[in-house]
């Protein structure tokens, strides 16, 4: 650590150019959020909300790392993080080799050039009382940034960049539609050049047809600034066109952590399974597809307090005994795809030993299809076990009936 | 509602009148315009479509397509609030033999809720916050049946348990906070479902919840439909939602119907080339992309300035291949380009068949 500390400055930064870009733009070690629940008329804290409960994964130089889960997973909390507009309970951060995990407002603000962050809503995010050029000229103010040919030139710049006429400059956010918005937001996050941009579910308040053009245009971005993105979103066929690794997360934790077409073609984790197979499909002949479609049962439980054990146990169709009592660590099974899993999908079970299904992994297969438990079951002696367990009932059913015939 | 026809008249569009419909649904040639400070909003203009009884009609669009207001104005809700002081509605909707344009509004009252009722986006600020969830079905319910409060209490947790709330008896008292969104999503469709009506209307249903919740709720909406036979008309701007759940697909743009067909004529031989441009600027979960997606380009159109002749001329990439400038001058009325598939759109079937196996279908 001492290492990567001393190279704050830029001059060694260059020197060492050539390791550098073998080093994770940003890295993030058992990160840990608690929101404290407090109570009574001492507001004693009563418990907390476990939003980040321990999480790490790296960003690399010029990649896009696609964030996704269902709401309350912990994935926004993640990103406000890692850009520090929220204090971590625990864990640590690294941005480009220096520590940022409790670097205090000041401390932040050099770093803040480098980070920056686009929000989803582009109603809210915009300043009503302000002109879009006084919003994309904020960043030169609070930086004491005086760009080239002056903050005006270049906030033109920016909004021609982006995609808008230059001549929006005077215009308030009202009179731009949500597509327009979001691109100002873009172009506010652009101002100071960054390195690394979060983006909050940057699409996902648009229109279909314009959600092409922003994603197109944050693509274009990427290529000629060389930027690196951290993509948060629910929708993931938005999240497969644009990232090259996705996390997966549930319940604050991250389960699944793959390159983007492995992860895609062969999930690993039972919940990133389920979870894909539940997109509908813009494809109507695809009948078979609904067939493989995953329920699951009930609701995502509460952060307040998680599941023991594996998170996902409580609604995965493979749970066992182990699932219920020992945490899956995330590991790397297969280069470039991590999963926190003792029984994966399309790979070898890591806990073989355990056979019996858990009640509550019982009623969950209910729902589940029979070619999907066919295909857990190559991965699963437990699931194998149930399979045949109810194949010879319905055999001894079927022969029951032909005898009382 | 003697007025509302007059204004139909004259804006100079012919009704056409052909006497009593055969479909469970006919929706002809419906006009709702708002007037505002700024101008006329039409945010429908001019609509027809049929639905039969155990059918799915999914009607896609931007926001601001007029989508929204077609439902309300069949449930009769357009004129409720303040927008509805002075709308003008023109047209006719014949709901089972019943005209509902003309209707009076006690008539109407008398169908809502019963004959048709409605599920919309947000649970919570459709459910109000103060009564329990068994209050709200139990009224919905006594509403249009005599019937004394433990009887309806009782259907109440019937239909609790069949849209898969647990624990129905307890969670009958609950309050619409206490739910999770689809749970709550769940008891609005409880709640719609009271009184077995035969046309249900879902306003962007699934929109607000996570796609796991949809799954179960798109999976519950077919069930019930199979289970009740009723007509659903399912409001969503997500084509892999109308894609899972509907039998026809009715494209909106600009208030007007740009494409209306069969599930899969709408997905493998669209006409329109808006349909096109949604289509194209679909990121896919199902198979890899590695070109660029295909948006449509510019702005949807304001309502109260539709663009003469075809409303989507500014964006459509191919306004200039049919000749004299017909798109921007002459608004383009649907035609018939397969069984039940029809299009509004002035480019010749030849030109059409040929951009789309020469230009879209190969980048889809």
């Amino acid at each position: 650590m001492s290492e990567t500390e001393t190279r704050a400055g830029t001059s060694a930064v260059t020197t060492e150019k050539a390791s550098e870009d073998e080093k994770p733009l940003l890295r993030v070690e058992g990160l840990v959020k608690h929101f404290p629940i407090k109570k009574g008329l001492l507001q004693r804290q009563a418990g907390a909300v476990k939003a980040v409960d321990g999480i790490d994964f790296e960003v690399r130089r010029g990649e896009t790392l696609g964030v996704v889960g269902e709401s309350g997973c912990g994935k926004s909390t993640m990103g406000r993080l890692i850009t520090r507009l929220l204090e971590p309970t625990g864990g640590r951060i690294e941005f480009d080799g220096t520590d940022i995990t409790h670097l205090s407002t000041g401390g932040m603000r050099p770093l803040r050039r480098d980070v920056q962050m686009i929000f989803q809503d582009p109603y809210g995010s915009l300043n009503p009382r302000h002109t879009i050029g006084t919003i994309v000229s904020a960043p030169f103010r609070l930086q004491g940034v005086e760009p080239e040919g002056g903050v005006k030139k270049e906030v033109q710049r920016l909004l021609d960049l982006v995609g808008l006429s230059p001549e929006h400059y005077n215009r308030y956010p009202h009179e731009f539609s949500g597509g327009q918005r979001q691109r100002i937001g873009i172009a506010r996050a652009l101002a100071l050049k960054p390195r690394m941009v979060v983006a909050d579910e940057p699409v996902s308040a648009l229109d279909v047809s314009i959600q092409a053009q922003v994603v197109n245009l944050m693509d274009d971005l990427q290529e000629e600034l060389g930027l690196t993105y951290v993509i948060i979103a629910h929708d993931l066929s938005v999240v497969r066109h644009v990232s090259d690794r996705v996390a997966v997360m549930y319940l604050g934790k991250i389960v699944e952590l793959a390159d983007r077409d492995q992860l895609y073609t062969a999930p690993m984790h039972p919940y990133t399974k389920a979870l894909m197979s539940a997109v509908p499909v813009p494809d109507p002949r695809r009948g078979a597809a609904k067939s493989e479609r995953i329920l699951l049962r009930g609701d995502v439980p509460s952060p307040i307090s998680p599941p023991s054990g594996c998170r996902f146990h409580t609604r995965c169709w493979k749970a066992t005994e182990i699932c219920r009592t020992t945490e899956p660590p995330l590991l790397e099974l297969r280069p470039g795809q991590s999963v926190a899993c003792h029984h994966p999908e399309n790979f070898e079970d890591q806990a073989p030993q355990d056979t019996v299904l858990l009640t509550a992994a019982k009623e969950a297969a209910e729902l589940v299809s029979d070619e999907v438990l066919a295909e857990s079951a190559e991965t699963s002696a437990a699931v194998a076990a149930e399979v045949s367990k109810a194949e010879a009932a319905k055999e001894t059913e079927t022969t029951e009936n032909t005898e009382d015939k | 509602m003697t007025d509302l026809s007059k204004t139909g008249a004259a804006l100079g569009e012919p009704t056409r009148t052909g006497g009593t419909p055969s479909a469970f649904l006919d929706v002809r040639d419906l006009k709702v315009h708002f007037p505002t400070d700024d101008g006329l909003v039409k945010s429908v203009d001019g609509l027809s479509f049929q639905l039969e009884k155990g059918k799915t009609l999914g009607i896609v669009g931007e926001s601001g397509s007029g989508k929204s207001v077609t439902s309300l104005a069949i449930m009769g809700l357009h004129r409720l609030g303040n927008r509805g002081k002075n709308v003008q509605m023109s047209g006719e909707i014949w709901l089972d033999g019943k005209e509902l344009v003309s209707a009076s509004p006690d008539e109407v009252r008398r169908l809502r809720g019963r004959e048709m009722a409605m599920i919309f986006q947000d649970p919570l600020s459709a459910m109000h916050p103060y009564y329990t969830i068994g209050n709200q079905i139990v009224e919905a319910y006594r509403v249009h049946h005599k019937v004394d409060k433990k009887t309806a209490r009782r259907r109440a947790v019937e239909l609790l348990d069949r849209v898969g709330i647990p624990e129905p008896n307890k969670r009958v008292d609950s309050y619409p906070h206490e739910f999770s969104g689809g749970m709550r999503q769940r008891a609005m469709i409880a709640m719609a479902l009271v009184n077995n009506p035969e046309l249900l209307i879902a306003d962007e249903p699934t929109t607000a919840l996570d796609v796991t919740v949809q799954a179960q709720i798109l999976d519950l909406i077919r069930d019930l439909q199979k289970e009740f036979g009723s007509a659903v008309v399912i409001i969503t701007h997500d084509l892999g939602v109308v894609a899972e759940i509907a039998d026809d697909i009715l494209v909106m743009y600009g208030g007007r119907c740009v494409e209306r067909g069969p599930v899969d004529d709408i997905f493998y031989e669209p006409q329109h080339p808006y349909t096109w441009g949604l289509l194209g600027s679909m990121p896919r979960i199902d198979r890899e992309q590695t070109d660029r997606l295909i948006p449509v380009k510019g702005q949807p159109p304001s309502l109260i300035n539709v663009p003469s002749g075809c409303a989507f001329n500014p964006r459509c990439p191919y306004a200039d291949v049919p000749k004299g400038g017909i798109t921007r001058t002459e608004r383009p009325e649907l035609r018939e380009v397969g069984s039940r598939h029809f299009t509004a759109c002035h480019l010749s079937s030849e030109d059409r068949t040929r951009i789309w196996n020469e230009e879209i279908a190969p980048k889809l």
